[in-house]
Order: structure tokens, then C-alpha cells, then sequence
């Protein structure tokens, strides 16, 4: 059985219509894997095995009686920032730390026949690129355990990293699909902002957030994105845009496809890095694509959008955890000693949400969030102009690979590290990573971006990449 | 000397089925925490989603007192803990819905500054162990309406408001019912003298028209002392304190500050096509129309008109008399009187306006004195019935019958010789002796205009004899 983890679920989906496997085998491989390197990975917050063979066995049951969509009974992780009835929902914090909450998100219930493994690892509400705020425990990289996973989905990309699980679902806000993803060497889409509900995603920065899948590759990301996406009435900022057949998008290769690499967004990587993303798209062209250079020529501009935007609506999304309603409470005589008392964050929490409550108040408020919404725009209108010169952008995920857990970093440094992710968030574009080959032997990650809507784009050359390309099925030797 | 300078922030609960951004019941009454869901207690993952409702009510209100309808209006979050605000920020608008209307009331005209769609927060109910919250309340739909500083004088502030409540009820936007929160009222005044203005100072918790008119009063005579005294008005936010009659200091207006308002991220910007507007702007007849065809159509006086129109329940009784037969006036003078005083006596109405009418009529016809209708009234508003029915039964119909009377006039003359006399010798006081004696007689039955002819008559035959 030690092969499944290998499958694609365009297969495991076959073997299963053909019942030639159950949901309940198939979910109990992914279920002892994921126990079988916990420790090791520490890549969940929860594992519900309960939950996740009654919704196999749902399955299977239903199978008997009738034909069923083609991801059913293909066992998901999910980021403990996206709520799901009967198991607890932490966002990686001691404030959320038994919170169980009382409706399942949008993309729960649209995955209502893909039983849950779990619950997995982030940083502390999503704020971080290393998975090391979380309240308990960093995640490890299957890849290095000695190294970090990425972040803020930590866990999403480790969990699949190491065959404990077929996909998973996280969430990007500056990054947080991506990054992991590079860093672990799956493939992370972040879907166009609107594509995929909200609804049950527990908001850090409204404007930014999305939810997307973390797969062994982008033909997995596709069925994923086929199940997930689409216009959700519960969620006024969903959008109402038709939901092509994102499986149909993978038959067309790229040639005629026009690829801008911003030629900053290289200057700032590491060598090896840079290298294998410039080699990567050197492939692309040879299979027909052009390749050409084009400017980015923002960075300051990019962290500081960024960072008005996401504290402060973090700081005003994160209000509602004082203690009276729900989650931890402290103790106190008045009003003040218990709210004080109750809000126990972490350090990196406590910082971002000082730096966006500083942003909202005083005599610049909301000077200062409306300068970053301004500059977020004006970021996303060259962009615009950008994707009137290509197609397709194509750019390291991130300048590095893994970096060690032991590591300190400045905070503000960090924060430089996801401006290669962050543009695609401030406009509200799709953009994906894949991994393109391996520096000092650990994950590189390409990524691609395309205009609002496109997502077809990053599925074409993606597939493409994929298909020239096995840098997406190796596996770390760790977990082998 | 000094001048106040008052303007109104004015809270209105808007009549909807469901909150302002989720599918909860507003109800009220019901059981703490029963109309509630992960909206509006702010579960984390929840999502607000704009009622179009409320919008097309606020949309009323705004048509209602002749604003300027914003065709894109923004929502914001502002933000202020406390544990009956589930969320740690209430949405409410930026960029509002509606700006610059104006409402005419004849003697003075009052500016509206702007009005917006905002949730109203949970409610906090102290005991002496520990605070409880209901968030039932949580999410309802609330318009703010903000006046302009153009109010000079307490009276004028209450008459306002009273005018705002007869509207909101008219256009059926609010029931405005001040006891259950559903209008609340804060107020913002200062003095304006040769020297300068003072200090604007807000009161809260004016729970009621009395309360509104008592503390500005109040207000105006503390700051006239201040300043009398040469003292400055501080700029503090207070509190009316109706059993002592006096505002208390609730907290300093520098300490209020900074809510820091962030533009909601989970709601488009409210974008209204010129349909929706058109739609608002059909309202139903208004206070001063109707008051206006009161006086016009039916001919009533300008005091019954106001004082009919002030109570929606009786201009409608009186109108749906008037429709089933009765003549204006009367009608008027008996909704004003006997309905108006057997409602508040019984709390509701057992019968119907075609009733009312058909006793008018029967007045009017002279099958039953006024007396008498207003006891069957009584009665109608006791256990209901039918108006000709009650009337038997009490024995109260009027004997109109000019054969049966006459035999009555004609018995107390007889019986009266010296009554007969003296009202020959020019003793007016001779006659009503003699009508009362004839009542009487006829059991207090008699038609009164008919029996007093029939003895006139009967001692005119009399004397002939």
C-alpha cells in the first residue's frame, strides 16, 4: 500500500469509483502515515480520526447507491484556521486553544464526502512565515527537520510534503499557500481573491485572505479547485464569475504564451534560487512559450502596503477574542483586568496587532490603512499594465530555500522575505507555486501569476512545467 | 442672553423580518441568546451579508425626511470593546446612505445633517453578581439620524422628535417604541452668547420625550450658571438621570475618542440603482398630508386634526368610521372622546369602526340618546357585540314614537296643574320641571327634542281646554 501516497487523485479517484479501493483503506493509510510522523513532523493541531473514517465510511456507503463527485472519499488536512464542526478550531493559539466551532466554513461543506484527517499546524493566526508562532510547536520540514516548513500553512504543505496526507487546504494572505509550498516542495495555488468562499475562514487581513489547496502537483490542484470554488451568497465578497472546467485548461501547452520575469524579483533571490526559476522558465521556452524581462521596481512600497493593510485589519478582526463570548478568559475584577488578562498572544501577534491599531488611530487615522489600500492599488495597476506585455509572470516563490528553525530573525527583515508573494494578494491575482528543482538539496519553488480570473493560465503552464518536469513526485528522504 | 444650540443624534430600529446582516429573527421579547448565530455574536469565520431590507427601509426614512440619497454609500467598522459588542467593532457608514434633508414643521424647520444604516449592539443587564448579555438585540438594524445643530429651545427638541417618530411610524419604518429601545435619542448642546459658544456637551440615555425636553431644560440652566459664574463648560459626555432629575458626568469627551474606523473589508461598497431609489421614494401618505386632508376633506379643526393624526391607531379608526358611514365631525369628536378614553382604559378595542359608526348613525336618528350610545360603548369595549343589540338589551332605545309620547306629555300636564301655571305666569324653570317629570314617565326613554315639542303641545291643548 506504501505506493498510494504517490497517486495522484485523478487516480485515487479512479480506484475508488471502480471500488477497487474503499475510502475507509484509502483513509486509513493517509491516518497512520499522519500518526506514523507527528512527532517527528508535528504537522497537526488535531488529527480526527473519528471524524474522518465515519465520513469515509459515509463514503463508501454512498458509493453503493450512487456515482459520486470525482474528489469523494479522497481523504484533506485542513488548516486550523478554517472551521470545522466537531473538531476545535485553534488558529494556532492559546486564545482559540478549545474552540469548537458551531458551523462548518463554505469549503468544508463543499467538501463535505472528503473525510478529515485534521487539523493542521500554522503560525498563530496565520501571521508568519515560518510556522514557529504557533502555540503548539513549530511544524518541521519533511525535507530537513532541522529546517522550517514556511508559512504561514506550515503544516498544509508539510502534511503533503510527507505523504500524510493527498491535499490539503490553506490560506494566503501575504503568501502563506506559496511560500510552505516552495519550501516543501508541493505545489500551493492561491486562487483570485473571490474565487474560493471566506465564509469560515477565520479572518486575519479580510482584503487579502484566500483559501487554496496544497497538492503533489497542479493536475491535483485542479480537481481541488473544481470542488472549492464558485460564488457563495454567504460571502459578499465572493465573486460572481463563471467556474470553468479547470481540468479541461491542463490539454493546451503553452505554446504562444508569453512569460515576464520581473527582473528585480531575481536580484534579491539567492543564486541558486534565481538559477533554477531562470532555468525553469529556459524549459518553458523551449516548449514554446516566449520568455521575456520586465520590471517590478517596487519593494519598500510592496512590504509597507502590506503591512498597513494586514495589521490593521488584523487588529480589528482579532477584537473579537476578549474572553466574554468564547475561547480562553482570564481572571479579573473589572472590565479592563479581564480583557487584558484574556488576550494571551504571542509575541508576533502582539507586535502586528500594536503596529495596525497604531495604523488606525490618532490624528493619521485611517490615513494611514487608506495609504496602504493606495499603494496596494497602485501596485495592482502596474501589474495590470504588466499583464498587457504578457501572459503570464513567472518569479521565484521566495528568495531562499528553508531556512534553519534555530535561526532569530528581525521581524522587519522577515517581512522582506514574502515580497515576491505579497503583489499577488494586493491585487487579488491567482498565483501558484511548483517546485523547480532543489538547491543544497532542499525545495525551489516557481511561481506563476496571471491576471484576475486566470487561473486557467497557471494551470496550463504549470501542467506543462509538470509534465517536462518531476521535480513535484520526489519525495524527502526523511519520510521515504 | 445666551442662546442654546441643540442638534439630535436620533437611533431608529428599522421594521425588518431579519437583522441587519444575518437571517435572525428581530423579534423582541424572546428568550435571551434565542435569536442568535455565529453573524452576529462574531464567531470567528462568520460573514456579514447586507440585508436588503433594512436598505429599502433606511432608503424610506431617508425619502421620508426629503435627503439626498448617496448612490454609493460605504460601510465601516468602528471599534470599542465591550462585552455587549460581540465583534470589538460595530458597522456602521462612513460615506452614509442619505445626507442634507430637511424636516418642515411649520413654526421651525429642522436640517438633517445625514442618516446611515448601522447594527445595533447586544444588551447588558447588571445584577448585583455579575453582568449578564443578551444578544438578541445584537445586528438589528438601526438608522442613526443626525440633525444639524438648528434646535433652539427644549420644547422644539421634543416636538421634533415627536413629529420624527409620527413619521417613521407613518412610512411603517419603525414602531418607535421608546420604551423597548426601538427609538433612542442622544443630544448635543451648547450655549451661544455675545462671547462665544460654549463647549458642546452630549447627553445620553433620554428614554423618553419628557426626559429629552426635562434634560435640555436642565442643561440650559446648569451652563447659564457656569457661565454666570464666569466658569467654563467642560466638553463631557452625560447621562440623564430621570429619578433625580439632574445629568451625571458619564466620562470626558477626550476619553471618547478614537474608534478607530476601518472601512469594512467584508462588504462591497452599497451601490443603489435609480430603481431601488424610485422604489424608497413611493411613500405612504405622511403626518402633515394627512393632518392637511383632515382639515381639507372632512372639515375638521386644526386642533382635532393634530391631535388625530399625533396617534396613527385613532386617525385610522377614525377614517375607517368615517368610510363606513358616520359624518366627519361626529366621528372626530367620538374617537378624540369615548375611543380615545376606552382604549387607554382597556388597552385595546373589542370593537370595530363600522360599530362606532352604526351608534352615531342611531344618535343621529334618534333611536338611542348620546347617553345612552356612550353606554353601549362601554359595553362594546367590555366584551364586544353588536351596537343595535346592546341597545335593547340595556333597555336604552329611544321612544321616538309621537303617539306614545304625546300620552305621556299629556299625563304629566295633567298631573302637574301647578307647573302648568307657573310656566304660564313665565316661569322658564316651570318647563324643565315638567320635561323631567315627562321623562320620567317614559322612563328616561323619550327622544328629548321630540318630548319637550309633545309638552309644549300638550299644555298648549291645556289651556285650550
Amino acid at each position: 500500500m506504501n505506493e498510494l501516497k504517490s497517486l495522484s487523485l485523478a487516480e485515487l479517484s479512479e480506484l475508488l469509483a471502480a471500488r477497487k479501493l474503499s475510502s475507509v483503506e484509502l483513509t486509513s493509510y493517509y491516518l497512520e502515515r499522519s500518526r506514523k510522523y507527528q512527532k517527528d513532523i508535528n504537522g497537526y493541531i488535531t488529527i480526527t480520526e473519528d471524524l474522518a473514517l465515519a465520513t469515509a465510511r459515509r463514503a463508501d456507503e454512498l458509493r453503493t447507491r450512487e456515482e459520486l463527485p470525482p474528489l469523494a472519499g479522497i481523504p484533506v488536512a485542513v488548516k486550523d484556521n478554517i472551521v470545522a464542526r466537531g473538531a476545535p478550531t485553534t488558529c494556532a493559539s492559546r486564545v482559540l486553544e478549545n474552540y469548537v466551532s458551531p458551523f462548518d466554513a463554505a469549503v468544508v461543506e463543499k467538501l463535505s464526502l472528503n473525510p478529515l484527517l485534521g487539523k493542521v499546524n500554522l503560525d498563530e493566526f496565520a501571521m508568519g512565515a515560518d510556522n514557529k508562532t504557533s502555540a503548539f510547536g513549530p511544524v518541521r520540514n519533511p525535507w530537513d527537520l532541522q529546517r522550517v516548513p514556511g508559512g504561514s500553512s506550515g503544516g498544509s504543505a508539510a502534511v503533503v510534503a510527507a505523504g500524510c496526507a493527498p491535499f490539503s487546504l490553506g490560506s494566503d494572505t501575504g503568501g502563506s499557500i506559496r511560500q510552505p509550498a516552495a519550501f516543501c516542495g508541493v505545489t500551493g495555488f492561491k486562487p483570485t481573491y473571490g474565487r474560493v468562499s471566506r465564509r469560515g475562514l477565520v479572518a486575519f487581513a479580510s482584503s487579502l485572505d484566500q483559501i487554496g489547496p496544497l497538492a503533489r502537483s497542479i493536475a491535483d490542484c485542479a480537481l481541488v479547485l473544481q470542488a472549492i470554488c464558485g460564488h457563495d451568497p454567504a460571502d459578499a465578497t465572493s465573486a460572481r464569475q463563471e467556474v470553468p472546467d479547470f481540468r479541461a485548461c491542463l490539454q493546451a501547452d503553452v505554446r504562444g504564451l508569453r512569460l515576464g520575469l520581473p527582473r528585480e524579483n531575481f536580484a534579491c533571490c539567492d543564486e541558486e534560487v534565481a538559477g533554477a526559476v531562470e532555468e525553469a522558465a529556459r524549459q518553458l521556452e523551449l516548449a514554446g512559450a516566449t520568455v521575456h524581462w520586465v520590471s517590478m521596481p517596487y519593494r519598500d512600497e510592496v512590504v509597507t502596503a502590506y503591512l498597513l493593510i494586514a495589521t490593521a485589519e488584523a487588529a480589528s478582526n482579532l477584537a473579537r477574542f476578549d474572553g466574554v463570548k468564547y475561547g480562553y478568559r482570564g481572571q479579573g475584577q473589572t472590565l479592563d483586568e479581564l480583557y487584558t488578562s484574556s488576550r494571551i498572544f504571542g509575541a508576533t501577534v502582539r507586535r502586528r496587532l500594536m503596529l495596525g491599531t497604531f495604523a488606525l488611530s490618532g490624528e493619521d487615522c485611517p490615513a494611514c490603512y487608506e495609504q496602504g489600500l493606495r499603494l496596494g492599488r497602485a501596485i495592482a495597476r502596474h501589474l495590470d499594465s504588466l499583464f498587457r506585455q504578457c501572459d503570464v509572470l513567472l518569479l521565484p516563490t521566495a528568495p531562499t530555500v528553508a531556512f534553519t528553525l534555530d535561526g532569530e530573525q528581525d521581524p522587519l527583515a522577515s517581512y522582506y522575505n514574502d515580497i515576491l508573494t505579497i503583489p499577488a494578494n494586493l491585487a487579488g491575482l491567482p498565483a501558484v507555486s511548483v517546485p523547480c528543482g532543489l538547491s543544497s538539496g532542499l525545495p525551489v519553488g516557481m511561481q506563476l501569476m496571471a491576471p484576475r480570473f486566470r487561473e486557467d493560465l497557471l494551470l496550463r503552464v504549470g501542467h506543462t512545467w509538470q509534465c517536462l518536469t518531476d521535480w513535484h513526485q520526489r519525495w524527502p528522504r526523511e519520510v521515504n | 442672553m445666551y442662546e442654546a444650540v441643540i442638534g439630535l443624534e436620533v437611533h431608529v430600529e428599522l421594521l425588518t423580518r431579519t437583522k441587519l446582516f444575518c437571517r435572525c429573527s428581530t423579534q423582541f421579547g424572546a428568550p435571551p441568546n434565542s435569536q442568535v448565530c455565529p453573524v452576529c455574536l462574531g464567531l470567528p469565520g462568520a460573514l456579514p451579508v447586507l440585508n436588503g431590507e433594512a436598505v429599502d427601509q433606511a432608503l424610506k426614512a431617508a425619502a421620508a425626511l426629503n435627503c439626498r440619497i448617496n448612490r454609493i454609500s460605504t460601510f465601516a467598522r468602528k471599534h470599542y470593546f465591550y462585552p455587549d459588542q460581540p465583534k470589538g467593532y460595530q458597522i456602521t457608514q462612513t460615506r452614509p446612505l442619505a445626507e442634507g434633508g430637511r424636516v418642515d414643521l411649520g413654526a421651525f424647520q429642522v436640517n438633517i445633517a445625514r442618516l446611515h444604516l448601522e447594527e445595533d449592539a447586544g444588551k447588558s443587564i447588571h445584577t448585583p453578581e455579575c453582568t449578564l448579555v443578551d444578544y438578541n438585540r445584537s445586528g438589528i438594524p438601526l438608522i442613526e439620524i443626525v440633525t444639524e445643530p438648528c434646535l433652539r429651545t427644549p420644547a422644539q427638541a421634543r416636538e421634533f422628535l415627536e413629529h420624527l417618530r409620527l413619521i417613521m411610524e407613518y412610512a411603517g419604518i419603525s414602531d418607535c417604541k421608546m420604551e423597548e429601545g426601538s427609538l433612542r435619542c442622544d443630544a448635543n448642546i451648547s450655549l451661544r452668547g455675545p462671547g462665544g459658544s460654549t463647549a458642546v456637551v452630549e447627553i445620553k440615555n433620554l428614554n423618553s420625550f419628557r426626559a429629552l425636553e426635562r434634560a435640555l431644560a436642565y442643561e440650559i440652566r446648569r451652563q447659564s450658571r457656569l457661565l454666570a459664574q464666569g466658569k467654563a463648560v467642560a466638553a463631557q459626555t452625560l447621562r440623564w438621570d430621570e429619578a433625580a432629575n439632574r445629568t451625571v458626568v458619564m466620562r470626558s469627551k477626550e476619553e471618547a475618542g478614537g474608534y478607530r474606523y476601518l472601512p469594512e473589508p467584508d462588504l462591497p461598497p452599497l451601490i443603489l440603482d435609480e430603481a431601488a431609489i424610485a422604489r424608497a421614494c413611493r411613500l405612504p401618505e405622511l403626518p402633515l398630508a394627512r393632518k392637511a386632508r383632515f382639515i381639507g376633506a372632512y372639515g375638521l379643526s386644526e386642533a382635532d386634526a393634530h391631535i388625530l393624526i399625533g396617534d396613527r391607531m385613532l386617525a385610522d379608526w377614525f377614517e375607517a368610521a368615517v368610510a363606513a358611514g358616520a359624518r366627519p365631525r361626529q366621528a372626530a369628536n367620538w374617537v378624540l372622546g369615548e375611543v380615545a378614553r376606552l382604549r387607554k382604559e382597556t388597552r385595546h378595542l373589542p370593537f370595530t369602526p363600522a360599530d362606532l359608526a352604526r351608534l352615531i348613525d342611531m344618535t343621529e336618528r334618534g333611536a338611542v340618546s348620546v347617553a345612552g350610545a356612550k353606554k353601549v360603548l362601554a359595553v362594546l369595549a367590555e366584551r364586544g357585540g353588536d351596537p343595535e343589540q346592546i341597545v335593547h338589551s340595556l333597555g336604552l332605545a329611544q321612544v321616538s314614537d309621537r303617539e306614545q309620547l304625546a300620552e305621556v306629555a299629556r299625563q304629566a300636564v295633567a298631573e302637574n296643574p301647578d307647573a302648568v301655571r307657573d310656566y304660564r305666569s313665565g316661569k322658564d324653570r316651570a318647563l324643565r320641571f315638567l320635561l323631567g317629570k315627562a321623562m320620567k314617565l317614559s322612563r328616561g326613554r323619550a327622544n328629548p327634542q321630540l318630548l319637550r315639542e309633545l309638552v309644549l303641545q300638550a299644555i298648549a291643548d291645556a289651556e285650550r281646554l
